[in-house]
């Protein structure tokens, strides 16, 4: 897909974003809006899906496709309207997010059977040993399709992150393609105030792992060259890693840059001044 | 009373080990991974033959829970091995979130459970495990008495569909369930048949409760025994057929009496059939060191205690 074509679906997304937050005031639009470009680029134009006629097709074991594993289940607005405008599940089931009897649960996951979920997250810090199981599940199938996880920054002050960090280099698991959020935000504050995991780059480099710096995290255009370049360095017996620099908000002026929206729903002003400034591209649910 | 004899002891980690290996020559999904502990699991013979189907966690068992449910997606079958400490209450959170929420096919096999993996002392000895994995939805729970009913369910757990528990122990004890057993999940099995006192037993307390058994006939009581190596699904059937005969019942289990086989029998006792109930559990306390036949006899855990407790819940009956 071109790249402004992608923008125009990063649009809609974060419209649904702010829109899906506003309907139950309660998520976290703030990690969500940062996190757009790269969903919307790995699921419409990086990641090879199992497709008929056109729509997704969803089974559990995702053989023979790439997967992507959410490990920072907060932000499971974005997912859930990506996986929707790809097809997986009706849009206007973005309505129901966390409302009660929604298969779009607070924090993701395949126990209400939604199409695109593949393991629960929220809990921080499991997604990505998980993600890391499914790529030796990929390995021991002889399938040489490749498996994406994406954390937060702050996700990375879980232990089980580093047990992960040291596991994956060890086993050479060289299909798998990590992504950190790093957009320097969590709950109470600045990341580097709350506890500083300073030179995250030099951390995993030291771990074993063939890491990438991407400054423009927001721009497409460089968001999707980067996915390219991490998928050519794959198959090269080390882990890949990602350090996305993101503006928590981004698209949204009142929104970014500040940890106050991580987990704040708009009021009505609020989300009409957001809309304003997002284009209705592929139309509202 | 059935009379039960055997000519060899081994531990029921033996068992596990034995019956990995089969599965390692029939089922090419079996994924085996362990946290440093491979000796003590008893992996060696399905790593020999199936190298490149074992992963190698080293000391970070939350990070293999997760691989675990991660390895499931594409079809694999992992279990994952350690200490039933470090199976379980290590790692409560992910085997809560990635395995039982997530709906995951992960057999999460724990050896030295209980008070009998003896000298290492009360930081190794779990005795909430049961409880633990019994109170998550979905979760299911099993307890095999010896080795070749250990072997068998570990055989049996690979072709069931969902997350299992499967707790085995440290010590050499008596085999004496059949070599050929099918291992049903959620079916009681009757060990020997009475009318006076009906005793559930799990684990290591199958033997003691056996023995307990012969005493008690010895002073004319005439005790049912039934060995309830599947904790949840429980076979409440098993249990109220059971009770409706003797009118009366005795737990025994190698685990806190909080949150066991004691406390969900009695769910199914006060449920439908109230009669008195005896517990031969460790009275919520932690273990120590020592050697496991001190450990059991300190904490109540002997044929001697489930004699007593019969005898009090025959004492008890209206």
């Amino acid at each position: 897909m071109e790249i402004e074509q992608l923008e125009k679906v990063a649009a809609q997304v974060r419209r649904d974003i702010v829109r899906m937050v506003h309907g139950c005031q309660s998520g976290h639009p703030g990690g969500s809006l940062g996190c757009t470009d790269l969903l919307v680029a790995l699921y419409f134009e990086r990641m090879k899906l199992k497709e008929e006629d056109g729509k997704p097709v969803f089974d559990m074991d995702g053989n023979g496709e790439d997967l992507f594993f959410l490990s920072n289940g907060h932000i499971s607005p974005v997912l859930y309207s990506v996986l929707a405008r790809k097809g997986y599940f009706p849009v206007p089931e973005l309505a129901t997010f966390r409302k009660l009897n929604s298969r779009l649960q607070g924090h993701p996951t395949p126990h209400e059977h939604l199409e695109g979920i593949r393991i629960a997250s929220g809990s921080l810090g499991q997604g990505m040993s998980v993600a890391i199981g499914a790529a030796l599940s990929k390995k021991l199938n002889k399938d040489d399709s490749l498996v994406y996880v994406l954390m937060g920054d702050g996700e990375q002050q879980e232990g089980q992150v580093w047990e992960a960090a040291m596991f994956a280099p060890h086993h050479k698991v060289d299909n798998l393609i990590a992504i950190i959020d790093l957009n320097g935000q969590q709950i109470d504050g600045p990341t580097a105030k709350v506890m500083d995991n300073r030179d995250l780059g030099a951390k995993y480099e030291a771990f074993g792992w063939e890491v990438m710096e991407v400054e423009e995290g927001n721009d497409m255009a460089s968001v999707v060259k980067a996915l390219y370049e991490a998928k050519s360095k794959a198959g090269h017996a080390k882990p890949i890693m990602i350090l996305l620099r993101t503006g928590m908000g981004y698209g949204v002026d009142f929104m970014m840059g500040s940890h106050k929206w991580h987990g704040v729903a708009p009021n009505d002003e609020q989300l009409a001044a957001a809309l304003a400034q997002l284009e209705e591209s592929m139309g509202d649910y | 009373m059935k009379k039960y004899t055997f000519t060899e002891k081994k531990d029921t980690r033996s068992g596990f080990g034995a019956g990995m290996h089969e599965l390692g020559q029939k089922n090419p999904n079996v994924v085996a991974l362990c946290a440093d502990l491979v000796g003590s699991l008893k992996l060696e013979p399905f790593i020999k033959e199936n190298p490149e189907r074992f992963v190698q966690c080293g000391i970070s068992e939350a990070n293999m829970i997760s691989v675990s449910a991660g390895l499931t997606i594409g079809g694999k079958i992992p279990f994952a091995t350690t200490f039933a400490n470090f199976a379980t209450g290590r790692v409560y959170d992910q085997i809560r979130q990635s395995v039982a929420y997530s709906g995951k096919n992960v057999k999460i096999c724990a050896s030295h459970a209980g008070l009998t993996l003896g000298e290492d002392g009360a930081t190794h000895q779990i005795l909430e495990d049961i409880g633990m994995m019994k109170m998550l939805p979905g979760m299911t729970v099993i307890n095999p008495c010896d080795y070749n009913q250990t072997k068998a369910a570990t055989i049996a757990i690979a072709d069931y569909e969902g997350p299992v528990y499967l707790r085995f122990g440290r010590p050499v004890i008596p085999i004496f369930t059949a070599a050929d057993q099918v291992f049903e999940i959620g079916k009681a099995w009757m060990v020997s048949e009475g009318t006076d006192v009906s005793i559930f037993a799990t684990g290591h307390m199958v033997w003691e409760a056996i023995q307990a058994g012969e005493q008690l006939e010895a002073e004319g009581i005439s005790a049912e025994i039934i060995n309830i190596h599947t904790i949840k699904p429980l076979d409440e059937e098993a249990i109220l057929k059971s009770i409706a005969k003797t009118r009366c019942a005795v737990s025994a289990e190698e685990h806190n009496r909080i949150g066991g086989l004691g406390d969900s029998i009695a769910q199914v006792i006060v449920k439908n059939d109230l009669v008195p109930q005896e517990y031969v559990a460790v009275d919520d306390s932690f273990g120590e060191s020592g050697t496991p036949a001190q450990l059991m006899e300190k904490y109540g855990l002997t044929a001697a205690d489930i004699v007593a407790a019969a005898k009090r819940a025959i004492a008890k009956k209206k």
